[in-house]
């Protein structure tokens, strides 16, 4: 056997030993009765870029929200490093969240408080409620979150006000906030939609070096096949719901893709 | 290290001046103002069994005492009607003059914006004690002040509609040499009636709750009778008298938001 | 479809064609039953002449009040009209607070038992005449300004805290989220991103609250809840026109400056 490919295999196995996100027969039907996720089963090995493409609608951000139980599931479960999420509960939960960064389209930033306010805010569930809520953050915190804000490139703007700074600068810095939880993972919803094409290659360039530099397991919602095709290592399609398309990034023809976006 | 690239807070940052400069000026504010209105929060509590006591007369409301009051009640309500009317008729043309997009003259303009300033200045109240005193007791001086506490709402509210309006119908009249009054009637008038008519509700909705209680200073309707019972320490009757007033004024309040929405 | 149409056509523009007259009818009985109900008897034979007085007073202020170190000179008495504004709005923005939330609707609730109740006490607040409350705490604490301030505080809630708590309603819910996923507990995300994120609007709330507390302010000393209010319908009792005059011009310079500077602090917020 080739020893290249027999290295990759084993590679490829030990993966698959230990993924870091199962999904297994999730569905999720909302009160009203609207379908949400229909059976989606499927794992996230450790250190992968996975994207999920689909429609607006077709179920991507219920999916994701699922992993941190910002939405929770009708049936199924989910398990992160093995362990079946529906099991935590209040500080439990909240640590599971700690390990889960998430970035969202609108940034979600106090737009009226300084950059490092929002950055040293990533680091909530380190604190007790008295202390972050006065704002008595440590020295070694306030060394972190200029530290976060060097790996976007936004230290220069630490006393800026969020809401002096650009869509793109904002989106870093909401990078730092969630890089200050010390996630193992990072769930990024749309974080380009609200963006222009210049700044979303600069973004989505800061999530692929935290994929490849840390090893962070990213997960990134998109609309645009071409910068799926870019940025991924596999490629997974929802529509309606339900997982219709999922393939290695070697494996993913412009064909197929296309096919995900057809309307039913 | 990390730190090179920091930029330099100015020393207002660096000191919070803002945020303690506020804080102090809050602080000096409010031990200022309580030192002035000789606030004592101890005597509130030494008094508590007056209060107490007021509070308890008032809950058993002398429902007899209802029949006297329909009438004082109904003639609220129409000094409310009249006095509306009256401030809207003479608005109008004052509104028209303080619209920037009609009138160019800036002095007139200007003029008209002052008086209609001072106007909204007057606190209704005080405008009845003085009615009362030129008019003598009675509802005369009510309708009056209505009228002219709603002349100062109204033609701020209106001026701002009719600057807010299409100007394309205006131009093309003016193009074929069309009066002001042309203008006003054909072009301005049809764009701004739904609104104009809504603003009119609102401003009779405030002044059936400001009216019940002109009487108090003697300008007619509901607020003679509520002075009457407070006067003579007949609190059951001040008790059914504010509840039938709150009853009247949400009424109103139903039926204007009701005809607002039907028109907007 | 042509002939559909115009089969519809005189069923649909009878109502329309008449609505107006319809409308027209109802706001003429509406007017015919206001003015016929109203009695504009007990006018006084003099209000020509106190009218005449009145401007001649308004025009010669009696410009020795305005400052003469007694205390109960103008200057003292329209920065105690404004203590207790300041005072009264203060402490109602503390109190709308929890009331906002209160009446506030949220997305989750299926029945809306919490929120309906909350605004219902809200109106009900907002609809008690202001001066019966001032006159309900002179009785508690005696007369003077303090009844007023009590009167201002509690009555702005009603205001207040229905402004707050559509504020609450429509803001944005993103930073919450965001403390949330980080593994925020409630008050952190309470403290940290809600609080944080509906602040300016609360506080351009209160500053115009605050505007409209200055003008009851001055009014309340009427019932005698302190303020400028009280030498006010003095001055109209004893026929004091120039007196009148001055009081009335101090109000309106102190109403104007408060308007003009708390919208400049509201431009600043927004």
């Amino acid at each position: 056997m080739d020893e290249h490919l027999a290295t990759f295999l084993r590679g490829a196995y030990e993966m698959e030993q230990a993924p870091i996100i199962s999904f297994k027969h999730v569905s999720k039907v909302y009160s009203n009765g609207t379908v949400g996720l229909k059976d989606i089963d499927f794992s996230i090995p450790k250190g992968q870029f996975l994207v999920v493409v689909g429609l607006s609608g077709s179920g991507k951000s219920t999916l994701m929200r699922t992993i941190n139980r910002m939405h929770e599931v009708t049936e199924g479960e989910v398990y992160v490093e093995n362990e079946a999420v529906s099991a935590y509960k209040g500080r439990s939960l909240r640590t599971l969240r700690r390990r889960i960064g998430m970035i969202f389209q609108n940034f979600n930033l106090i737009n009226r408080s300084s950059v490092e306010k929002n950055v040293l805010s990533g680091r909530v569930s380190y604190y007790p409620t008295w202390k972050s809520v006065m704002g008595l953050f440590s020295a070694e915190d306030k060394q972190k979150a200029v530290a976060s804000l060097n790996r976007v490139n936004m230290s220069e703007k630490i006393y800026a006000r969020a809401d002096e700074l650009s869509g793109g600068q904002q989106q870093r810095v909401a990078i730092a906030r969630t890089l200050m939880q010390d996630p193992k993972i990072i769930l990024a919803d749309e974080p380009i939609a609200s963006l222009d094409p210049l700044t979303t290659k600069t973004v989505m360039d800061i999530l692929k070096r935290l994929n490849q530099e840390d090893g962070l397991t990213v997960i990134v919602n998109l609309h645009s096949v071409e910068l799926a095709r870019e940025y991924a290592d596999r490629i997974v399609g929802l529509r309606a719901g339900e997982l219709v398309y999922d393939e290695p990034i070697s494996a993913v023809t412009e064909a197929d893709l296309n096919k995900i976006y057809q309307a039913i | 290290m990390t730190n090179a690239n920091l930029p330099r807070r100015s020393w207002v940052q660096r000191w919070h001046v803002k945020g303690i400069g506020w804080t102090a000026l809050m602080v000096l504010l409010l031990i200022g103002s309580s030192k002035m209105t000789d606030v004592n929060v101890g005597m509130f509590f030494s008094n508590l069994d007056q209060f107490a006591d007021l509070i308890v007369r008032m809950s058993n409301p002398a429902w007899d005492y209802l029949s006297v009051i329909i009438q004082p009640l109904i003639e609220t309500i129409q000094m409310a009607i009249l006095g509306t009317t009256i401030g809207t008729v003479f608005a109008i043309p004052f509104a028209l003059l303080a619209a920037g997009n009609l009138v160019h003259n800036k002095f007139l303009r200007g003029f008209d914006r002052l008086v209609l300033d001072l106007v909204r200045t007057l606190p209704d109240l005080l405008l009845a004690a003085i009615f009362v005193a030129i008019f003598g007791i009675g509802s005369t001086a009510g309708v009056i002040t209505l009228a002219i506490f709603s002349f100062g709402m109204i033609s701020k509210l209106f001026y701002e509609v009719i600057e807010t309006i299409d100007m394309g119908p205006l131009e093309a009249m003016e193009s074929v040499g069309a009066s002001k009054i042309t203008i006003i009637w054909y072009a301005v008038l049809p764009q701004i009636m739904n609104q104009f008519v809504s603003y009119f509700l609102y401003t009779l909705e405030i002044n059936v709750r400001a009216s019940t209680v002109l009487g108090y200073l003697g300008a007619g309707g509901i607020g003679v009778y509520l002075q009457r019972s407070l006067n003579e320490f007949n609190y059951g009757a001040t008790a059914v008298i504010i509840l039938a007033t709150i009853v009247v004024v949400l009424i109103i309040d139903g039926i204007s938001n009701h005809l607002r929405r039907v028109l907007l | 479809m042509q002939a559909m149409m115009s089969n519809n056509k005189p069923h649909l523009s009878l109502w329309r064609r008449w609505n107006w007259l319809v409308w027209l009818i109802i706001v003429a009985v509406v007017y015919v039953w206001a003015i016929g109900g109203l009695q504009f008897t007990g006018l006084q034979e003099s209000a020509g002449s106190v009218s005449k007085s009145i401007v001649h007073g308004l025009v010669n202020p009696d410009w020795k009040y305005v400052y003469n170190g007694s205390g109960e000179d103008l200057v003292s008495l329209i920065l105690q009209t404004l203590a207790i504004a300041f005072l009264g709005t203060i402490i109602s923005s503390l109190i709308s607070v929890p009331f906002a939330f209160w009446a506030a609707r949220s997305e989750k609730e299926h029945y809306r038992l919490r929120s309906g109740s909350g605004k219902v006490v809200l109106t009900l607040i907002r609809t008690f005449p202001e001066i019966v409350l001032a006159i309900m705490f002179i009785k508690a604490v005696g007369p003077g300004s303090y009844a007023g301030v009590l009167a201002v505080s509690i009555h702005s809630i009603g205001m207040l805290g229905k402004l707050f708590s559509e504020a609450i309603e429509n803001m944005d819910r993103g930073a919450e989220e965001a403390i949330v996923s980080a593994g925020g507990n409630s008050p952190q995300v309470f403290m940290m991103a809600t609080l944080p994120t509906i602040m300016p609007e609360f506080i351009s709330y209160t500053l115009y609250r605050f505007e409209i507390a200055v003008r009851s302010a001055s009014i309340l000393g009427m019932v005698g809840a302190g303020g400028i209010g009280t030498p006010m319908i003095f001055a109209i009792q004893t026929r004091n026109w120039p007196r009148v005059g001055i009081i009335l011009l101090g109000i309106v310079v102190m109403v104007l400056l408060i308007d003009s500077l708390s919208e400049q602090l509201r431009k600043r917020l927004i």
